[in-house]
Order: C-alpha cells, then sequence, then structure tokens
C-alpha cells in the first residue's frame, strides 16, 4: 500500500531548477554516504565526522540548501516552496540525508528570523545555516516543566548587561552546545510578562553543565546552572518582558518539527512489524502470524500507522490549499507519540527476551538499538509539551472548551 | 478535509445547508414517529433526486452528474450529521453494481431511471445477521433466482435489487417472485428481509470480484455517513459541556472531560483521512482499495462507537431521554457498524490483504 506513505506527486514546474539541483547533488554528494542517515544524532552527541562528512556539511552550508527556505541574505537558500519540495525530492532519490539540522535549525532560527533584530540575524543566523554552531534551550527548570511560565531562573539589569543566576533542565544537548536560548525571569511580579528571552554562550563564566543519564543508558540532556552568568542586553531578542510571546512561538517551531512528516517517515521505515513478528513468533498453517492476540494488536498498530500517515498527508494538502495550517495538525504530536511508542513495545513484545538485551553478546545489532529506542521514546510523550499539555490546547485552543473558573 | 475541486465545494456546501435547514434531526424525528411506518422521507428523498444527488454516480450521457465516490461521500458525510433518512446509500451502492458489471443495454436501461429519482435500488447480500459474502446459498437456475435474504436496506420500497448467487451478482426488479417482510431495527430505518421464489433475474458480468467491489463501495458509503455522524454527535457533546453547569462550574472546564473529548477529537481526525482515502481510492482506480476500504471501515466504527456511546454518557440523564437526539445517533451507530462488516472483520481482511 505504497499510496499510504508516498508523498505528493512531484511538482511539474520548476524542470529547469530540478536538472540544476540533480547536476550540484552529483558534483557535490558523496556516494559513499548514500542512504546514511543518523537519526539518534541528537541523543547520542556528535560523533567524529569523516572527511566525506564534513565536505557534504560544507558544500551544502555554501549553498544555503540544509535551511532552503530561509533568506539568502542570512546564509539561507532562498528557495521558494516548490524548490524547497524539488531540492528535498532530488536528495531522497540520490540518497541524500540533510546534514544541517539541530535546535538552530529546528527552533531558533525560524523565531529569530521573526523576532530578531538585524544584528542580531547577521550574527547568528549565518552560523547556523553553515552548521558551525550548535544550540541548546534554556526553557525549562527543576519546577517549571509542562507550567512553564513558573520559571525562576533569573535576570538582573545590570546596566550594560543581565546577570543571570538560577538553574535549567533537561537541556538537550547542554555538553556539546556553543550557545543557548533561554527563557529568565525579569520581573518576579508578573508571571507571563516578567519573563525575557536571552542568549547565552555556554562558555561563559558561570555557566556549568552536568550530563542527566537516562533510563536508555544515554544521556543526551543536562542540568544547567547559572551563577552570575552576564549576558549582554545585545543577546536579548525582542523587549524585556516580551519573553513568553517570543518563546511560545519557538514552541510551535517545535511542535512541527516533532511531528514532521520527515521524521515519521523515518520512524516507520524500517521493517515491517509482521515480517518481524512472522520471524519470531512463527506462522500457523495459514501462514498467519501464530500468536492471534499479538497478530491483532499488530493489524492495530499497523492501522493507526497508515491512519496517521494518511492524516499527514491531508494536513499538507489541506495547508497548502487552504493557505494556514489545517486543525489536523493539532493531533499530530500525540499520535505520533503513541504510534512510535507503541511500535517499540510491540517489538520488545515480539522477541520475547531477545528484544529485553541491555548489552555484550548474544543479541544482533537491531535488537540492541531497538531496546534503547524503547526506553528513550518514553520521552517523546512527556517533551515538546506532554501529551496531557496538548490534550488542554487541542480541549482550549481547538474545541474552545472553557478554562475552570 | 480533502482538497475539493471547485465543484465538490459548491456540492458539498449545498448539501449541508440542504441538511441543515431542510432535514434536521426533527425531520429524522418525524419519520420515525409517522403513522404508517414509512422507513424513509420520500419528500426528502425527492428533493435529493432534484438536486441530482441520485444521479451522482450516473454518468452524464446517462443524466447523471458522474462525480465520483468522494462526491457522493461529501454529500452523505453532511446527510449523516443529521440523520436524514433516504435511500440514496443503498441507491448509489446498487448503481456502483450497474457501473462496474452491467451491459449497455441493462446501464441504459436502469442508470437514467435512477439518476431521475425514479427507481430507488439497493444490494442484498447476506443471508445472515453478520456481514458474510463468503457464505452465499442463494442459486440461479434458467435465469430464476431463489434464496433469502436479511437485513436488506431499503428492502421496503426499492423497486430494483442488486442480488449476491453463489456464483455472482443478478438484478431482480418488481415484484414477481419477491416477498417482502419489514424487519424494525433499532434506527427506524428500512431492514427488510426479502424472499426470493424464482424470481426473474439478470446476471451482471464480473463474478466473484465484482461482488467484493460492489461492496467495498458499499462499505464507503457507509463510512461517509458513519463520518458525519460522529462529527455531529461529537460537536453536540461539546456544545452541550459548555452549557451544562455542575459543581459550579461549566462541564466543559472540567479537564477530566476535555481529555476525552481531546481523544476524540484526534480519533475524528484520523477517521476523517482514512474514509477520504478510502473513496479517493475508489475514485483513483488503485489497485488497493480493498485495504484502504477495510482500513477505514475499521476505524470508522471504533470512533463512531466510542462518540455515540460518550455523546449519552456525558449528557448524562438528558441524554437517556428519548426526547434527546443522542439516542437516534447511537441506535443509527450500531447498526452501521454491523452492516458491511465489523471492525475484526475488517481488521482480518486488512491483515490478510497486507500477508500478516
Amino acid at each position: 500500500m505504497a499510496t499510504a506513505i508516498e508523498g505528493d506527486a512531484p511538482v511539474d514546474a520548476g524542470e529547469a531548477f530540478r536538472a540544476k539541483v540533480r547536476d550540484w547533488l552529483a558534483a557535490n554528494f558523496p556516494p559513499s554516504l548514500k542512504g546514511k542517515d543518523n537519526g539518534m544524532s541528537a541523543v547520542e552527541g556528535p560523533s567524529e565526522p569523516t572527511p566525506d562528512e564534513d565536505a557534504w556539511r560544507k558544500a551544502m552550508g555554501e549553498t544555503g540548501w540544509g535551511v532552503p527556505t530561509w533568506p539568502k541574505e542570512y546564509g539561507g537558500g532562498g528557495l521558494s516552496r516548490a524548490e524547497s519540495r524539488i531540492l528535498q525530492e532530488e536528495m531522497t532519490r540520490a540518497g541524500a540525508s540533510n546534514p544541517i539540522g539541530g535546535m538552530g535549525v529546528m527552533m531558533f532560527g525560524p523565531t529569530l528570523l521573526e523576532y530578531g533584530s538585524e544584528e542580531q540575524k547577521r550574527e547568528h543566523i549565518p552560523p547556523i545555516a553553515r552548521a558551525e554552531i550548535r544550540w541548546c534551550q534554556g526553557y525549562s527548570e527543576p519546577g517549571a516543566g509542562s507550567d512553564l511560565a513558573s520559571l525562576q531562573c533569573f535576570a538582573e539589569d545590570r546596566g550594560d548587561h543581565y546577570l543571570v543566576n538560577g538553574q535549567k533542565t533537561w537541556t538537550s544537548g547542554g555538553q556539546w552546545a556553543d550557545k543557548c536560548f533561554m527563557l529568565v525571569r525579569t520581573d518576579r511580579t508578573k508571571k507571563h510578562e516578567g519573563i525575557t528571552f536571552l542568549l547565552c554562550d555556554m562558555d561563559s563564566p558561570g555557566v556549568e553543565v552536568k550530563p542527566i543519564r537516562l533510563i536508555s543508558g544515554s544521556s543526551p540532556f543536562c542540568e544547567t546552572f547559572f551563577t552570575d552568568v552576564k549576558v549582554p542586553k545585545t543577546n536579548r531578542v525582542g523587549q524585556e518582558g516580551e519573553g513568553w510571546t517570543i518563546g511560545k512561538r519557538l514552541l510551535q517551531h517545535e511542535r512541527s518539527s516533532l511531528s514532521g512528516g520527515s521524521g515519521a517517515g523515518r520512524m516507520f521505515a524500517g521493517t515491517p512489524l509482521s515480517q518481524i513478528a512472522k520471524q519470531y513468533v512463527g506462522v500457523d498453517g495459514e501462514g498467519r502470524i501464530a500468536d492471534a492476540d499479538l497478530r491483532g494488536r499488530i493489524v492495530r498498530h499497523e492501522m493507526d500507522m497508515r491512519a496517521f500517515m494518511l492524516t499527514l498527508r491531508r494536513a499538507s494538502q489541506e495547508a497548502k490549499s487552504n493557505q494556514g495550517p489545517s486543525a489536523a495538525t493539532s493531533i499530530m504530536k500525540n499520535v505520533g507519540a503513541r504510534i512510535m511508542q507503541e511500535r517499540s513495545e510491540l517489538l520488545i513484545e515480539i522477541r520475547g527476551l531477545a528484544g529485553l538485551g541491555w548489552e555484550g553478546e548474544g543479541f544482533g545489532d537491531e535488537e540492541l538499538r531497538d531496546v534503547r529506542t524503547w526506553l528513550f521514546g518514553k520521552a517523546v510523550s512527556i517533551y515538546g509539551g506532554s501529551s496531557e499539555i496538548q490534550n488542554n490546547v487541542i480541549a482550549k485552543r481547538i474545541l474552545g472548551m472553557l478554562d475552570h473558573q | 478535509m480533502a482538497v475539493l475541486t471547485e465543484e465538490q465545494t459548491m456540492l458539498r456546501d449545498m448539501a449541508r445547508e440542504w441538511a441543515d435547514n431542510e432535514s434536521p434531526v426533527t425531520a429524522f424525528r418525524r419519520m420515525r414517529d409517522a403513522a404508517p411506518a414509512t422507513y424513509y422521507d420520500p419528500a426528502a428523498w425527492e428533493a435529493q433526486a432534484a438536486m441530482g444527488w441520485a444521479g451522482i454516480l450516473v454518468p452524464e450521457a446517462q443524466g447523471g452528474v458522474g462525480m465520483g465516490y468522494l462526491s457522493l461521500g461529501m454529500v452523505l458525510e453532511q446527510l449523516g450529521r443529521t440523520l436524514t433518512a433516504t435511500p440514496l446509500a443503498a441507491t448509489a451502492s446498487a448503481t456502483s453494481a450497474l457501473l462496474l458489471g452491467g451491459s449497455e443495454k441493462q446501464q441504459a436501461e436502469w442508470l437514467p431511471r435512477i439518476a431521475a429519482g425514479e427507481v430507488i435500488a439497493t444490494l442484498a447480500i447476506d443471508e445472515g445477521p453478520r456481514f458474510d459474502p463468503a457464505t452465499i446459498a442463494t442459486k440461479v437456475e434458467g435465469g430464476r433466482l431463489t434464496g433469502t435474504k436479511l437485513f436488506v436496506a431499503e428492502g421496503d420500497s426499492a423497486q430494483l435489487f442488486v442480488v449476491a448467487a453463489s456464483d455472482g451478482l443478478y438484478l431482480v426488479s418488481g415484484d414477481e417472485g419477491v416477498t417482502r417482510s419489514p424487519r424494525k431495527l433499532t434506527d427506524s430505518r428500512s431492514h427488510a428481509e426479502l424472499r426470493f421464489d424464482g424470481a426473474p433475474a439478470q446476471k451482471l458480468e464480473g463474478g466473484d470480484d465484482l461482488l467484493t467491489q460492489v461492496a467495498d463501495r458499499a462499505t464507503a458509503a457507509a463510512c461517509a455517513e458513519m463520518l458525519g455522524m460522529a462529527e455531529a454527535a461529537f460537536a453536540q457533546t461539546n456544545d452541550y459541556l459548555k452549557t451544562r453547569v455542575q459543581f459550579g462550574q461549566a462541564l466543559s472546564s472540567f479537564q477530566a472531560l476535555q481529555h476525552r473529548m481531546a481523544k476524540m477529537f484526534t480519533e475524528l481526525e484520523l477517521m476523517r483521512s482514512v474514509v477520504e482515502a478510502a473513496l479517493e481510492a475508489i475514485d483513483s482506480g488503485r489497485a488497493n482499495v480493498s485495504q484502504e476500504v477495510s482500513l477505514a471501515k475499521a476505524l470508522a466504527n471504533e470512533t463512531l462507537h466510542l462518540v455515540s456511546r460518550e455523546m449519552v454518557q456525558l449528557h448524562g440523564g438528558i441524554g437517556m431521554t428519548d426526547e434527546h437526539d443522542a439516542g437516534f445517533y447511537l441506535k443509527r451507530a450500531r447498526i452501521l457498524e454491523a452492516m458491511w462488516g465489523n471492525a475484526s472483520w475488517h481488521r482480518e481482511r486488512f491483515a490478510r490483504l497486507g500477508g500478516f
């Protein structure tokens, strides 16, 4: 059933651009990287890049095609949406993945393009477009998770700079980041209006990171401590007290990237569960997965996944034709999280104890990898606004349900 | 909502407006309470035919508008919202059989009359209470059909039957050799038992595969009606929660209820995607129509089941009363869930087609 998963039909216009992209890829994309895409790089941290990877990143950075629709003047590709789709189609055809990514691309860049000053855009956007600078997110605090506006990390006005004191947590990739975009409190008397958006160098004196070890064994998140950290006022985005509005806009970018089509496509691109199940559980006399109950649950999962992919396709078609986001986008994060977690749980169950290996001999690479994915995947219904928070958003913003009086 | 052509958008808006203004749920209530029972609303059917809906699948050359299944689905969805009781879905499903398997002569004889709304047609497949197209005992010998069909939708009023026999589909028209016995189900619609006793029958081309294709189209049409019902049941429930006050608060402000509504909204969005995808798959003649249809019906069944049950629960006592509309949605929902295969039947078929 390829139709459920395939994207839209190729764009007819722009054949000249397509030819240009093809030529460019032939000249610049190293064939050794064909089909290689480390979807877990955010979790595993930066690896030592091969010369081919370096060359590919540099080439993409120079054209700005890693961030194809960002303005050319700040190092983006300056492409139209149609051109950007052609680029994506041709990269997929060539087996090329985009080496420019991370939080700078997904969240911070689009937000700064909207709210930053001209100087800030000129300073910060080009290094993101070339993947020279890694950004991390200083939002959550130990006492401010889903209730983010309760944050306490304080920035005191000291004339030409702010003096920042406090703690952030769940700082993804904090130990590898060069810079941090953060929400701080500049006024303790107002909840939402007392928040300001700052950009902080991670090597500033007084910044300390402590990786948090997760149930999956990896440590992609940190606790980050700020003790008398000086942040120049030129590093404030927007006005003092405007941080909540800017910060929320950034969260929208975060959500749409978390539930976006390409990530979902990658998530489900592996071997079908039914095939894995036949291998581990065996088949009955009619060629069906031998465990009838498990088979039933695999069917349900498969149907859910198809429905999700069809909804992604519908939402993107609707967004294009009605000049705005479709109501369906509001459900994507929860559905995507549910399906991904369910797939992991089913994989564990299908394989029995072989699906629960931690390390060492006796387990296949996929078995070990899927255990980590299962454990790390528990985060997807928690980060970027937990499923409960998403449900609140659906109820209040989409369904117009009321606040508790 | 699927991306529609200008023509489809106009059709959908017209259907929505007509259903809201001319055929609200009060019209269904009147039909239900009418004596003698009609099991459908003849005036509404006449109006639909005048708007061209009876011929929505029929090619223009034969007096229809030739718009396809997504368009049919748009209309049925709007009618589902207000529980409009007309034989549109049954007639369109039987029309599918004529379009796919009818000879030129058969098409010329029936399609113009169907498009004009002069003929109500329907499918007669099941011989038991559960959808089971694999078990058919009805036989045809020498052009005469003999067998019994249970729960035939619009069986009380149809003049043309597309009947499944052991060797394929047949057209049976008129009342020669046909005995009708009404079967009153909870939804107050028409579901007759039909006894064929040597009824004159004409074979349609296509054999077993034709039955599958026709049943898939009937199933997709049912899914569209279910989508409209689920949408309306959900919207009415959401409106009610905003007005009903308990413990000094609007029910709408309670998080436990908000999350239930958000869950239903999520399932509804997924349902819409799969139902529209199934209709589109039929229109574009994709090879995987059966799998798309099974996906749609399985999700449609579960979602409408959930939403109709929650409609009663969240309305509390008022939802239990006959005076309120919630019961209408609940009762019709269970009928459509059982017709054309329940969720597990379709999951099983989906799995088989997918090689599980």
